[in-house]
Order: C-alpha cells, then structure tokens, then sequence
C-alpha cells in the first residue's frame, strides 16, 4: 500500500503518461524555481505538438528553451519571451504558435483553472489587442474582459522541501507561478531539493497542500542565474 | 537643459509619500529606488512575488532564488514578504499598490499609453505592464518628450498598440511635469532651463498651459 506516498525514484516514472499533443503547464519565473530535471525529461522522452502554458519560455540552451532544440512545443501561452533566439526563429517560420497574456491574467486563469472556476472578469488588458474576440462586461462603471481559465493535462513544478505525501514549501521568489501551476494540472509533478518525512514540515507552514501532488521525485538543480547583479558591479 | 534619465528619477522620487507601496518598472523607474528621500519609508512591489525589494547583494550573497521582476539578483528588505504570482497581481489588481511608475514608447492626451509593443518588429510580450496599468491607483509615466528623430511621444492619440486606456494621469519627461485630464496635457512645471515655448513645440497632444510655467525644483 502506497498510501499517499508520492515519491517516485527515476524520471521516466515521474512523466509517465505524457504524450503528443498534451497542454503542459510549467512553475517558474524566467528560470527561477522551474522544474530542471522534469524539463529535461521531456525532452529525453521526445513528447511533441505540446502546448506549454509558463510565464516565460526559458532561454537558448536552459530551461523550457530546451524543448525547442528538437520542436517539441507548438503553441506557448505566456508573458514574456524574450531572450530566445530559437524561439523568434520558430515564430517567425510559422512552426511556433505564441499566445501572449498578460502576467496577472496568466497567473489568475493558472488559478481559477484549479479552484474550479471556469472564467473570471478582469479589467487587465481592456481596448488592447488581448480583448480582441472577448466578452466584455459593464461592472459598477468599468469596463471588464471575461478571461477563460487554464487547466493542463500535466503540471511541472518546482519546490524547495517536500514531504512524501506531497506537502511542500518554496524557497524565496523562487515560489512565483508554482503554487498556481500545482492546482491546475490533471496530474502534477513536483520536483524538489528534499524529501522529508511526514510530519517533518510544520502544518501550518505549508505554501501547497499535498492534495494538488501526484508524483514527488527529488532533483538535482543548476539555478542558472539569468542577471547576475551586485553591489559591486552596479551600473 | 533637458533632464538626465537621473534627474528625471530623482523628479519621479518627490512624487513618494511616506508609507507608499510602489511598483518600479524597468529603465528610468528603476532609478528612482536611488533618490527616495531620506524623511520616508516606502517599501518596493516586484511582480515576481516580492513586496520590500532591498539592494542588489554583494557578491557572496548572490542566490539564484532571490530575484526580481527583471530577473535579477536582489535581496529582501527589512519586513519584506515573498509570494506567489496570483497574490501579487492580486495585489496590484486589487488597488493597493499606491504608486506605479513604468516607461512608455507614448502617451496620449485621454491617458492611454502604448508601451509593450511596435508593430514589425519581435513581440516580446507585456509581462506585467497592462496588469499594472489596470490597477494602479496612481500612475507615473517617465520617457523622453521626443524620440530621436525629435517626433513627440505626448500625442492626440497613441498610433502603436495600446497597454491600457485612460489609465495615466501624470506623465515626466525629460522636458517637463505634465497632468493628463479631460481630454488634455497640463503642463505644470518645466525642467531647468527649458522654455514653455520648446515644451509647446515638441507636444503633439492637446497641451494648455495656464500663466507662467514654474521650472523643476530639485532639493
């Protein structure tokens, strides 16, 4: 009996199930607090025609960047991707479908998608080009877009501790969309640093509940950082 | 003389209040984090999940966990607190960030403000800027009066895409403090040694200017 055990030992198990064409949402801000190794995963297992819902699309070489080597993404729904030549090339050809959202928008529709709420109204993005095709409302004088939320066939994401039922915490601004991304995956996988037993984190300072965890599988993480700015070499 | 990117920080940081929440966007924004007076507390909001963003940190402090809205490495503040992304724009949505300040490529006389994107050439993405622009109670938009082939960015209309409508009232540039309302620029003060003549010249939009014009002052 595995009870909630949640913790898997190779990577093949912790993305097994994932196939083409499935919607993949990714933790992560730039390349901070992503899931390293269930990125490298996919990219080992070739999975191809995804849809990766994440703020950002990593960088050339790191990242969710790496899933652009062999084209394995073909829509990305997002914030901000820059700092991607791979990326523009793909757009530009015509092989990448990019669907940009704003970062708040993209962060709540993460969230309304795994509280159970289907749309939400938000005044973000109103007579811009991402109210282009929506539903507008009139609310106590102000103008609202009706946004539908987002629900993956997976989530991946990052966190700093774990127990094996799944309970974790982030660590810093390392936190980010992960606790988002976690509630919205018909299966989510959490990669961390540690895996502790149960009853090792103090309840009351769990940042996501173990009931969001399907698979737990302890990584080996680099942490790129993408700026490096000190005191020191301030500009 | 036209304001310096510093100088026009350091105008941006008289607008502070003691107790204000601030969101600092990247560019001539993010100096203003080095001219807060010294007589007030305000804490800084970066998007990515932090609200009282310190100091870059020195070198041995560097961690790749702790960073800000423009990806680099930053340190917490005294009494900050790190969050996720929802709660952050919940944050910002919500109202009760007290000051925004953030760049633009233009703005115009009803308040909208064009800053994410120029058409035929690579679309990066708005990050944060229209959840920002939305929710803002208080907006500062700090950009050149003019581009570089001397056109002005304070127009009757935006011709690029927009990031929000109606949503900027105070726009300083490297000209002059200007309010936008009913329809209107109002010029309100000049920087230092600018005639109200240049001013007119290089504002597209509807501009009134009301009597003499003070010039910036700097303490």
């Amino acid at each position: 009996m595995a009870g909630f055990d949640k913790v898997v030992t190779s990577y093949s198990e912790a993305m097994a199930g994932l196939t083409d064409g499935m919607t993949v949402i990714a933790g992560g801000f730039g390349l901070c607090g992503i899931p390293e190794g269930l990125i490298a995963q996919i990219k080992r297992q070739g999975t191809r025609d995804l849809t990766v819902v994440s703020n950002n699309c990593g960088i050339d070489g790191f990242g969710l960047g790496v899933l652009l080597e062999d084209k394995q993404i073909s829509k990305m729904i997002a914030s901000y991707v820059g700092e991607n030549a791979l990326f523009e090339q793909q757009l530009l050809s015509g092989e990448l479908d990019v669907e940009l959202t704003p970062q708040g928008t993209l962060a709540e529709k993460m969230r309304a998608g795994g509280a159970g709420i289907p749309a939400f109204y938000t005044a973000t993005g109103v007579g811009t080009v991402v109210a282009e095709g929506k539903e507008t409302r009139h609310i106590n004088g102000r103008d609202y877009l009706l946004e539908p939320s987002i629900t993956g066939d997976f989530a991946i994401i990052k966190a700093y501790k774990a127990d094996r039922y799944g309970n974790c915490i982030y660590r810093h601004t390392a936190m980010n969309f992960n606790p988002m991304a976690a509630t919205a995956g018909k299966i989510t996988v959490l990669e961390v640093e540690e895996i502790v037993e149960p009853g090792e984190l103090e309840p009351s300072q769990i940042h996501t509940p173990g009931i969001y965890i399907d698979r737990v599988i302890k990584g080996e993480f680099e942490k790129r950082i993408e700026k490096v700015t000190t005191r020191d070499n301030n500009k | 003389m036209a304001l310096s990117r510093e100088q026009i920080a350091k105008r941006v940081a008289m607008e502070l209040q003691d107790g204000y929440y601030v969101n600092l966007g990247i560019g001539i924004p993010t100096l203003v984090a080095n001219y807060v007076p010294s007589d007030i507390e305000v804490m800084l909001q970066s998007e990515n999940g932090l609200l009282g963003m310190g100091p870059y940190p020195t070198a041995s402090k560097v961690d790749a966990d702790m960073i800000n809205a423009g990806k680099e490495t930053v340190t917490a503040a005294k009494g900050a607190a790190i969050f996720s992304s929802a709660e952050s724009f919940a944050m910002i949505r919500g109202g009760h960030v007290d000051l925004t300040v953030l760049g633009a490529f233009e703005v115009d006389q009803h308040g909208n403000i064009a800053s994410w994107m120029i058409p035929n050439k690579l679309v990066k993405g708005m990050g944060g800027a229209m959840d920002l622009v939305a929710g803002a109670k208080n907006i500062i938009c700090t950009m050149t009066h003019a581009n570089k082939q001397g056109e002005s960015k304070l127009l009757s209309e935006c011709s690029l895409p927009l990031t929000g409508v109606g949503c900027i009232n105070k726009v300083i540039t490297d000209l002059a403090l200007l309010e936008i309302k009913d329809g209107a620029f109002y010029l309100l003060e000049r920087a230092p040694g600018i005639s109200t003549e240049e001013i007119i010249t290089k504002t597209a939009g509807k501009l009134i200017v009301a009597g003499d014009i003070p010039e910036m002052q700097f303490n």
